[in-house]
């Protein structure tokens, strides 16, 4: 049995996997579009946006745009990879909507395949994706002046923390790509999480919003997530957020994986045939 | 043992009843046709016993066991073609045939010799190298097929294999069903064809809203209907009129000036007929007698025909 989940997953990896080989346009512009974001982040808006962090190098207190691109571009790279996680999950809502209208799901429940491993296809396929995509973003990073100060245990931890991060979203979108009834909708409740993502300190310190948003930014998972990533990448004090990331991590799996079960498990909606 | 066996199975969707206490029994290697207008409830039937759906009451075994309680032995069993096409557009008809091979087990050689057989007797050689999405529809319901066969499942079930296809996919989709039947699968289709029904299966059974209305072999449900039909035509519309008021008759083809009565075959019957309308002196044009069919089983078992009643004799 538990064979059989094994070889039945890697076989839906496999048809995933093989999907975005021959459509990598999906996968190209699930890495683009963090690439652009992080250029404009840091050359556009760096300048300002690094002086307005208040951990100004500079003895005179004045930060020159430089100076602040280079620290907001230190400050942005856990929100540009995060954010390279939820476009991959997009991808992932998109092509599990893709399977559900089709007719091929029908095929997959009426076979005795293993429940769980239609699904997990579409998560380790994800997986992969998201990996490969912060893989290219980290270079262009790399590229533009990024240093992280810390060691190689710190550096596996940030890229451990990244991983469990894309299985969280992964499951999440799967079950947000089934719950919805078209590709269209699927495309767009991942939004959902983008949006989340500005209103954490991803992008700019949590302390720096008026009171509900700031406080929403506390509580939320992608801040206490970005929070670890900055101090595992650049010894910033971590605080109590290395527990609380990996147990926000721990409780979106579950809950996209229950979800995403109960989905499958359930009646497909009646639909008009042509 | 019966392939199939269903015994009270409800089934609505809020508060419409779709199947109706629906009672049936499919003996292992047989052929049955589930025949039924739109909507009468002939794909809620199906996904119900390929368990893609649960039901509100009754009972179901496929293959020997519950559906409910063995869903997995069931899939173990039984082989899917829907209405809606199951294959994968984005790859090859060799991928999704290789897809089906991996997800039985079926391992690599085994696997390979699969496909391939499949390939050749589905005559898809020449296109089993092109994305799925750019085969014709007869094509891809041949590779669907294909993809249902590839775990050579014992019961198989066809939802509709043949609508929308052209007449001579149709005459393959027809020759592949009687090579499968020669090979000793349990086939269990539905059609609004009463021809294929007629052609295919040993069995028919008649479904009109959610209800099983007749269930025997083709010449049985025939019987059932006995006699035919007669059809007399008339010159004007003013005689045909007159006709109908006097045989009471309402089944009328005012463009053609005809009109169609149930008969029993015989030949005094059909002597007092004209008897009534030589009285009335209607003048009869032209008359035909043709011996029933389906449509004649299916008119008089549902007492409809595009929303116009059949005349009761």
């Amino acid at each position: 049995m538990t064979t059989a989940i094994l070889s039945d997953s890697s076989t839906m990896l496999r048809r995933s996997l093989r999907r975005m080989r021959r459509y990598p346009s999906l996968t190209f512009f699930v890495a683009a579009l963090p690439v652009i974001l992080l250029l404009l982040f840091v050359y556009v808006f760096g300048g300002t946006l690094g002086a307005g962090l208040g951990v100004s190098g500079s003895s005179t207190g004045a930060t020159s745009g430089a100076q602040g691109r280079d620290l907001y571009l230190a400050y942005v790279i856990p929100g540009v990879l995060l954010m390279t996680v939820v476009g991959t999950g997009q991808g992932t809502a998109i092509s599990v909507a893709m399977d559900m209208t089709a007719g091929i799901i029908a095929r997959f429940r009426t076979m005795s395949i293993s429940r769980a491993a239609v699904l997990a296809g579409h998560v380790l396929g994800s997986l992969v994706q998201a990996v490969a995509a912060m893989a290219i973003v980290v270079v262009v990073a790399l590229v533009i002046g990024f240093r992280p100060t810390t060691g190689p245990v710190e550096w596996l931890g940030a890229i451990g923390l990244l991983a469990l991060v894309a299985v969280a979203i992964s499951w999440l979108s799967v079950a947000m790509g089934m719950s919805t009834g078209s590709v269209e909708t699927a495309s767009n409740v991942p939004m959902i999480l983008t949006l989340f993502l500005f209103l954490s300190s991803a992008f700019v310190p949590a302390a720096s919003m008026p009171g509900v948003l700031g406080w929403f930014a506390e509580h939320q998972p992608f801040t206490p997530i970005a929070e670890t990533l900055r101090g595992l990448l650049f010894g910033t004090d971590i605080g109590s957020s290395g527990p609380v990331a990996v147990a926000w991590c721990l409780a979106i799996t579950a809950a996209g994986f229950v979800w995403a079960r109960r989905l499958y498990e359930r009646d497909p909606r009646p639909r008009p045939v042509a | 043992m019966n392939a199939i066996e269903v015994r009270g199975l409800r089934k609505t969707y809020g508060d419409q009843v779709v199947l109706d206490g629906i009672d049936l029994e499919v003996a292992t290697g047989s052929v049955v046709a589930l025949l039924g207008p739109n909507g009468a409830g002939k794909t809620t039937m199906v996904h119900v016993l390929t368990t893609l759906i649960s039901f509100d009451a009754g009972e179901v075994r496929v293959a020997g066991h519950d559906v409910r309680r063995e869903p997995d032995a069931v899939r173990r069993a039984i082989g899917l073609t829907g209405q809606i096409s199951a294959v994968d557009g984005q790859f090859t008809g060799e991928e999704n045939l290789r897809l089906m091979a991996d997800l039985h087990h079926l391992g690599r050689a085994a696997g390979r010799a699969r496909v391939t057989e499949l390939i050749e007797r589905f005559d898809l050689v020449d296109v089993a190298g092109k994305p799925a999405m750019t085969y014709s529809g007869g094509l891809r319901r041949r590779l669907d097929l294909a993809m249902t066969l590839v775990g050579r499942p014992r019961i198989i079930f066809l939802d509709e294999p043949t609508t929308g296809l052209d007449p001579r996919s149709r005459r393959v989709m027809w020759d592949i069903v009687r090579e499968l039947v020669a090979d000793g699968v349990t086939v269990f289709l539905t059609t609004q064809y009463l021809e294929e029904a007629d052609h295919l299966a040993s069995r028919i059974a008649l479904l009109d809203a959610g209800r099983l209305v007749a269930d025997g072999t083709p010449t049985e449900l025939k019987r059932r209907v006995p006699g035919g039909r007669i059809r007399l035509e008339f010159d004007d519309a003013a005689a045909l009129d007159r006709a109908a008021q006097v045989l009471g008759a309402r089944s009328l083809d005012e463009s053609a000036l005809a009109l169609e009565l149930p008969s029993d075959g015989g030949v005094d019957a059909l002597r007092s007929l004209l008897d009534r309308l030589d009285a009335a002196s209607i003048d009869v044009d032209g008359l035909s007698v043709r011996p029933a069919d389906l449509d004649d089983v299916f008119l008089s078992l549902t007492g409809r025909q595009d929303g116009v009643e059949v005349p009761t004799r």
